[in-house]
């Protein structure tokens, strides 16, 4: 199994930096609501726009999006791994 | 059938694919080595969530905005270079690379202000200062320390990693035929930008 | 079709670029680095054998008896330190692994050769490092493999030195795990479908993801711990508002998964002896090789088992106490089907069969007692206790340390080309059982009694057991270094082995004994089952 894999799909100039402006986008909404007080949902909001600005990263300017399938199997097993870490140490503190 | 190409003893073995997803691996470890850190601020921030909020006004928040602007950017620039070279544009790659660069020189030098402006301030680990500070404070500014030196020795290590590819490229060892190198370069940096886009928040961003 | 001409072509005697010793210290080739690992980890295994057998001999009697109590406490750490991170975290992968895994799958090497070589390099570097430790001003670790804060950031030893070795021996785990499942998803040989990889290459798969993603949270533990040392920085430091139990949490998230690092390779040559010792197919391979993934991924739902006196929440306790008990489960898995592969096989008792035959006993000691320990009520008595002591010992020594001794004899001549002797073969396994029960079982009774560990002192009443536990230490540590030495004097005078010695069918066994350096002529393209014995007849004529 050698040999270079030639990926059919390159994502072009273009598509690169529509990406870029969206993620200036959200990194400007997530700025401009940290002013705003959104009581217990402050985190949980900066958190989500985080996750989504990490997903356009992640398929996009890291390619998983057009990557083979065991490359997203490996990403949602370590991600789901470390989620899983968070929960459980959190039995603790929460319950404490 | 190439077996007995295949039985040479040097024969040298490409395999791009193999090749990415060792790089991938090492990039989760990278995910799970800063995963623990945000773990104990998470633990922190839950028990100390006054302190934290208190503490966390000492930060600007127009330099962290600034860059993390910077990082994403030089992620766009460092994409645009492995296009470059797939599209087989030699020179606009090493451009785009050696910008991605300067970005990252600029990333370090806002934070070298940064920090030896709260030095200045009398805030830094183990500080008279600091250690009069309230508990939840002191945690605050430890994590913001560790976490952003950590990150920071990352973001060096990349741009130290950027600039062999840059000479690679230069001396055709990396070609529009053989890239994987600098893609997964690429992959670190971006590693480095996406560590940033959740440090930024959960640090400059509490109000 | 293995040549038999191949002459001086076997991996370690053809040289490449460099001669002599270059040879090896420069060499890429998985067979030889394999080697050089089994050099420095069996060489630190016996020092910490020789740590163990001090240790028994302070604790012949109450009170002194051959050192200091500072002495004592460096020494159980240190014993601690060398087995776990020199010798049973790396051993089975780093060893038979790293020899066996391409050969296995019918690859010439694993996926990045250079990044082997390095593993090993940082592997020796991390030992250095531990050793230097020991020397320096301010004098060995005093404070438990555990390095539990807030001891660890106010002793005055060599902390920071030797905790930053365990981070440094981190990441050569980390490189052999990124290696091997890299080399497992890309150099199959042609027809070696994910279900017909023998089962000791789907364990070292598993195993590889453990050293991946628990890793980086002991290495980042360790920093925090340096900084903490360094700078006073306030992360876990109590007196500063840190949570010394959010330590022992992410100590834990590592040190529990690699227990499983430590196990799952073990359990893999298991699946590997019992068919080739059986002359049968495994029975549910699939459900073995799933239940490897399985224990690998639960394997991360536990950790806090070891804190249950911590001062943990009540509602984290029986969570991680019932999540303890799942885990248990695919491990009852494969041990039925061990016994399964057994019945109605035609057994060949040799000694690698027969260091199974121990492993199967003494794990299953092991594991049982771990349900004592998993349930809370229990757990509030013998934490802390010998009984603790007795449990790991008997699952990770009786567990991996006899799997180590078996891999060892099963696959000595294929790796050396030479058989040791049967008889004593036979009678070190006997022995060493001997010596084992007798060295760990009597700490049960005296964890049960009340004897808590890594205490210098006992009272009176535990004499009698102490004693016979010293005794047995003398018994078991004699049969390991008997071992050794059989095994080296067959190095140098044993008859000449057979490609096949045992009747096993996985690739090693179609391949010379030693194998050449690029294990296969022809890559060859797999058609059988793993475990098919009826290949056996027409091995006889390759």
């Amino acid at each position: 199994m050698s040999g270079n894999d030639k990926h059919q799909h390159h994502s072009g100039y273009g598509t690169y930096i529509i990406v870029w402006l969206a993620l200036l986008a959200f990194t400007s909404i997530t700025v401009t609501i940290a002013g705003v007080n959104l009581g217990r949902y402050t985190l949980f909001i900066a958190l989500l726009i985080a996750a989504v600005k990490s997903g356009l990263v992640i398929n996009i300017f890291m390619h998983i999006k057009f990557e083979e399938k065991i490359f997203k199997a490996f990403i949602a097993l370590s991600g789901f791994t470390l989620i899983i870490i968070f929960l459980l140490t959190f039995f603790d503190y929460i319950y404490r | 059938m190439s077996d007995h190409q295949e039985a040479a003893v040097h024969h040298v073995h490409r395999d791009d694919l193999g090749a990415k997803m060792g790089m991938w691996l090492f990039l989760f470890t990278e995910v799970l080595l800063f995963g623990g850190m945000f773990l104990v601020y998470a633990v922190y921030r839950y028990q100390y969530p006054d302190q934290f909020h208190f503490a966390a006004m000492e930060l600007n928040t127009t330099v962290g905005t600034l860059n993390t602007i910077i990082l994403l950017t030089s992620s766009l620039t460092v994409a645009l270079s492995i296009d470059a070279l797939q599209k087989g544009n030699k020179f606009l790659s090493m451009m785009m690379l050696v910008i991605t660069i300067l970005f990252a020189v600029m990333f370090m030098v806002n934070k070298y202000f940064e920090w030896s402006t709260k030095f200045s301030h009398g805030i830094y680990p183990g500080s008279p200062e600091l250690l009069n500070k309230p508990n939840g404070q002191i945690l605050f500014f430890g994590l913001y320390y560790i976490m952003t030196g950590l990150h920071g020795l990352h973001v060096l290590i990349g741009m130290a990693v950027l600039f062999f590819m840059l000479v690679f490229i230069a001396k055709d060892k990396v070609t529009p035929d053989n890239y994987v190198k600098l893609e997964n370069s690429g992959l670190y940096w971006h590693l480095v930008d996406l560590i940033w886009i959740f440090l930024f928040p959960l640090f400059y961003l509490i109000q | 079709m293995p040549d038999a001409v191949a002459g001086n072509n076997f991996y370690h005697q053809s040289t490449n670029k460099h001669t002599g010793i270059l040879s090896w210290l420069l060499t890429t080739d998985h067979k030889r680095i394999g080697l050089m690992y089994l050099v420095s980890i069996l060489t630190f295994f016996l020092v910490g054998v020789i740590i163990g057998v001090l240790l028994r001999l302070e604790l012949l009697a109450p009170g002194r008896t051959i050192m200091s109590a500072q002495t004592y406490n460096s020494f159980f750490t240190l014993h601690g330190v060398i087995m776990i991170f020199l010798f049973i975290i790396p051993g089975l992968p780093a060893i038979f692994g790293n020899f066996f895994l391409p050969i296995q799958i019918g690859a010439r090497d694993v996926a990045f050769p250079r990044l082997n070589l390095l593993s090993y390099y940082i592997y020796v570097i991390g030992a250095i490092l531990a050793l230097v430790s020991l020397f320096l001003p301010g004098g060995p670790v005093d404070t438990g493999w555990t390095f539990y804060i807030p001891y660890s950031i106010r002793s005055t030893t060599n902390v920071s030195l030797t905790i930053f070795a365990a981070f440094v021996l981190g990441f050569s785990s980390i490189l052999t795990g990124i290696n091997f499942v890299t080399t497992t998803h890309r150099l199959r040989a042609p027809g070696m479908t994910f279900f017909k990889m023998p089962l000791f290459v789907w364990a070292t798969y598993a195993t590889a993801w453990i050293q991946i993603i628990a890793t980086p949270v002991v290495a980042i533990t360790i920093l925090l711990v340096m900084m903490e040392r360094a700078f006073g920085v306030g992360i876990f430091d109590p007196a500063l508002g840190g949570d010394p139990i959010l330590f022992q949490h992410m100590f834990w998230i590592y040190s529990h998964p690699a227990v499983y690092i430590m196990i799952l390779p073990a359990m893999g040559v298991v699946s590997e002896i019992i068919p080739t010792f059986s002359r049968r197919t495994i029975f549910g391979y699939r459900a073995i090789a799933m239940s490897s993934l399985a224990i690998a991924f639960v394997g991360y739902l536990v950790w806090a088992h070891h804190m249950f006196t911590s001062g943990m929440s009540d509602t984290a306790r029986w969570i991680f106490s019932l999540l303890t008990f799942i885990v248990a489960l695919p491990s009852g898995v494969k041990i039925f089907n061990w016994v399964a592969t057994m019945y109605k096989g035609s057994i060949d008792p040799q000694a690698p069969f027969l260091w199974v035959m121990n492993f199967i006993f003494l794990f299953s000691i092991g594991g049982l007692t771990g349900l004592v320990l998993g349930s809370l009520a229990t757990d509030i008595h013998v934490h802390d206790t010998y009984f603790v002591v007795a449990h790991f010992h008997y699952t990770m020594f009786g567990g991996t340390g006899t799997i180590f001794f078996a891999a060892l004899h099963y696959w000595f001549p294929k790796m050396f080309g030479k058989m040791y002797n049967k008889k004593f073969a036979n009678i070190a396994v006997a022995i060493y059982f001997i010596g084992f029960n007798m060295l760990y079982f009597p700490k049960f009774i005296m964890g049960y009694m009340g004897m808590p560990r890594r205490y210098y002192d006992f009272l009176p009443q535990f004499t009698p057991y102490q004693k016979i536990s010293t005794i047995g230490s003398w018994i078991l540590a004699g049969t390991i270094f008997f071992i050794v030495g059989y095994l080296i004097h067959a190095l140098i005078k044993g008859k000449k082995a057979t490609s096949n010695p045992w009747g096993g069918v996985t690739l090693e066994w179609h391949i010379p004994s030693p194998p050449p350096m690029e294990n296969f002529h022809t890559i060859p393209t797999i058609t059988h089952e793993p475990y098919d014995f009826s290949q056996l007849k027409e091995m006889k004529n390759e």
